[in-house]
């Protein structure tokens, strides 16, 4: 690097550019929490919505799943089963009652909870109310 | 080693490497699970297995960044750190803390953990690498709290450089924007969007300060090139990583409910990511060859050189991969998604941290200059075969990747999510013997500490 091109200037561009772009993202933030209200349905996040969310963390679901393409992957994306299943509840409550607690043998096997029927249906109504959020039609087909 | 306070960097990189060994077995537990399905099953089931592999990691990454902070900044300030009592009390908190947390999640069902820390009061838990219970969370801002107060004390005390600075502004961007696991909002887009503020600002943000700082150090000891020349460096490179990174964040919000003009702002920015990566490649490079001395440590030389283009491929190349928006649309959240986290984890942040143990290690052991030079070729032989193995693993996720990308994404008629997971399992399975061959490296790694002698000075 040549001699115009001092280390204070270097500097300045570090401490310039870092703060400028980071209020940058400030900005768009404040924009992209204006216009989550028509994206995300939040009108439609019940109790049972939040409960659902709460189970989801608490069985530590991210750690097999995806859920919009995030988490782990080990075990079918999420965030459309409620399509995939055929746009129901009772499906996808059904299916995780029925996991057998010592799993298939040589297969993967989601872990039994033993969650109670108003839990699962819980679960089961946050992954229907995620899978109404608008983003930008991912996944590109219904098997996620 | 010219501080007797330097030596309590000794413990967190004997942690960390403690870390790194369950960090690779777990691994391979998951790796294994990934092809036959019941392995441990119901005992360990694999989300187990995963937090243990993602934690430890971040822990001993944590525990590396902290020990060079305590070996590099009382050196750079030319005194002895603050305190060196209050380091090894916030070690064995520390290591308390995470011990706790890993035997946790073997033994306690992760719901019951949950309830019994409390997790109904502040939800901060089951969220994808912060697992940790809420209490933890809280001991490790506390930690982290300690750690800034006796470094920043020495800096503030002391010459400052721009090495320290830098370091120092990284770690504290590190503690901040821990601070945005605290928040859970029940709204997931929300959840997601600022999750990221600490995942992303991470690792494509503050981490990369952290990263340059310790390289910049290294390059100073090991070639003697002028102070000035590798400062300004330094400060380009880290420009260079926060101006793409900071807006590189919204390749993150291509499909979680934000709104659309992230995919424009995010491919823009996050393809230009690489560029810092590409200069430390050649900022390592100039400078070994522009070296004033021939340092006797040329393990350290090698590591160095190694994060240099390590991480150039792993977190530049196979980040560019699948970064721009409309290919994104299609590897979202599939092998290849998991190919750039190996490598681009392991030549970034791994490798700078066996970079500064590697450096530091022998010096603080008492050594005048390096270990031994049959010490360091068998060190050479673990860099060799870790970085290759870790080159393969990559590779074999990546073809996973684009068969799952074909199959269940892209062709006419897709296939489900488990239909695809067994016609891909062949990559899985070099990827577990290649792992294997990774853990080879890691115990020669730990043999390279019990060879004996010395190198002198230069």
């Amino acid at each position: 690097m040549s001699g115009a091109f001092t280390k204070s200037t270097a500097r300045n561009i570090f401490y310039g550019g870092s703060v400028f772009f980071f209020l940058l993202l400030v900005v768009l933030t404040f924009d992209t929490m204006k216009s989550l209200p028509k994206r995300d349905h939040r009108e439609n996040i019940t109790p049972q919505v939040v409960l659902g969310k709460k189970l989801w963390e608490d069985h530590n679901c991210i750690g097999c799943h995806t859920l919009m393409g995030e988490g782990a992957y080990f075990a079918p994306e999420l965030a459309n089963v409620y399509d995939r299943f055929g746009q129901s509840t009772e499906a996808i409550v059904a299916f995780i009652q029925s996991r057998p607690a010592e799993g298939v043998p040589g297969r993967r096997s989601m872990p039994q909870f033993n969650m109670s029927t108003e839990e699962l249906e819980a679960v089961a109504a946050f992954l229907k109310w995620t899978s109404e959020i608008d983003d930008a039609n991912w996944p590109p087909n219904i098997q996620g | 080693m010219q501080y007797q306070s330097q030596s309590v960097a000794k413990l967190y990189f004997i942690a960390a490497i403690a870390l790194f060994v369950a960090q690779i077995l777990f691994g391979l537990i998951m790796g294994l699970q990934y092809v036959m399905g019941d392995f441990l099953f119901p005992e360990i089931p694999f989300n187990v297995a995963r937090m243990v592999h993602t934690n430890a990691l971040i822990v001993w990454l944590l525990m590396g960044f902290m020990g060079a902070a305590y070996y590099m900044v009382p050196e750079e300030a030319e005194r002895e750190l603050h305190s060196p009592k209050l380091a090894i009390a916030l070690f064995w908190i520390f290591l308390a803390a995470a011990g706790a947390t890993v035997l946790a999640y073997l033994t306690i069902n992760y719901a019951d953990l949950a309830r019994l820390t409390g997790n109904d009061l502040l939800p901060t838990m089951g969220r994808e690498f912060l697992e940790q219970p809420t209490i933890i969370k809280i001991g490790i801002v506390v930690v982290a709290l300690g750690f800034l107060f006796n470094i920043g004390m020495t800096i503030l005390k002391g010459r400052k450089t721009t090495i320290n600075l830098v370091m120092l502004v990284g770690l504290v961007g590190l503690a901040v924007f821990f601070l945005f696991s605290f928040y859970n909002p029940t709204n997931l887009v929300q959840d997601k969007y600022f999750w990221w503020w600490t995942v992303h600002l991470w690792v494509e943000g503050v981490w990369e300060l952290i990263l340059g700082s310790m390289l910049a150090y290294v390059l100073i000891k090991t070639t003697g090139v002028d102070r000035e020349v590798i400062e300004k460096w330094l400060y380009v490179i880290i420009a260079m990583a926060l101006i793409t990174g900071i807006l590189g964040t919204g390749h993150h919000f291509y499909w979680i409910g934000t709104p659309e003009y992230w995919q424009i702002v995010g491919s823009v920015f996050s393809a230009m990511e690489p560029i810092p990566f590409f200069m430390m490649t050649l900022f390592a490079f100039n400078m070994v060859n522009a070296r004033r001395r021939e340092h006797p440590n040329k393990a350290a030389v090698l590591w160095a050189l190694g994060t240099g283009v390590m991480a150039f491929l792993g977190a530049g190349v196979w980040g560019f991969l699948h970064t721009l928006s409309p290919v994104n649309y299609y590897t979202h959240g599939s092998q290849i998604t998991a190919a750039h986290g190996h490598m681009a984890f392991y030549g970034a942040y791994v490798m700078i941290v066996l970079t500064m143990i590697s450096y530091a290690m022998p010096l603080m052991r008492g050594r005048a200059g390096a270990n031994s030079n049959k010490a360091q070729v068998v060190e050479m032989w673990s860099f060799w075969l870790m970085t290759v193995s870790m080159v393969f693993i990559t590779l074999f996720l990546t073809g996973a990747g684009i068969l799952q990308v074909w199959l269940q994404r892209y062709s006419d008629s897709p296939l489900p999510f488990m239909e695809v997971q067994e016609k891909i399992a062949i990559f899985y399975w070099m990827r577990e013997y290649t792992g294997l061959v990774f853990l080879a490296g890691l115990v020669l790694y730990i043999i390279s500490f019990f060879v004996k002698g010395e190198e002198k000075a230069a």
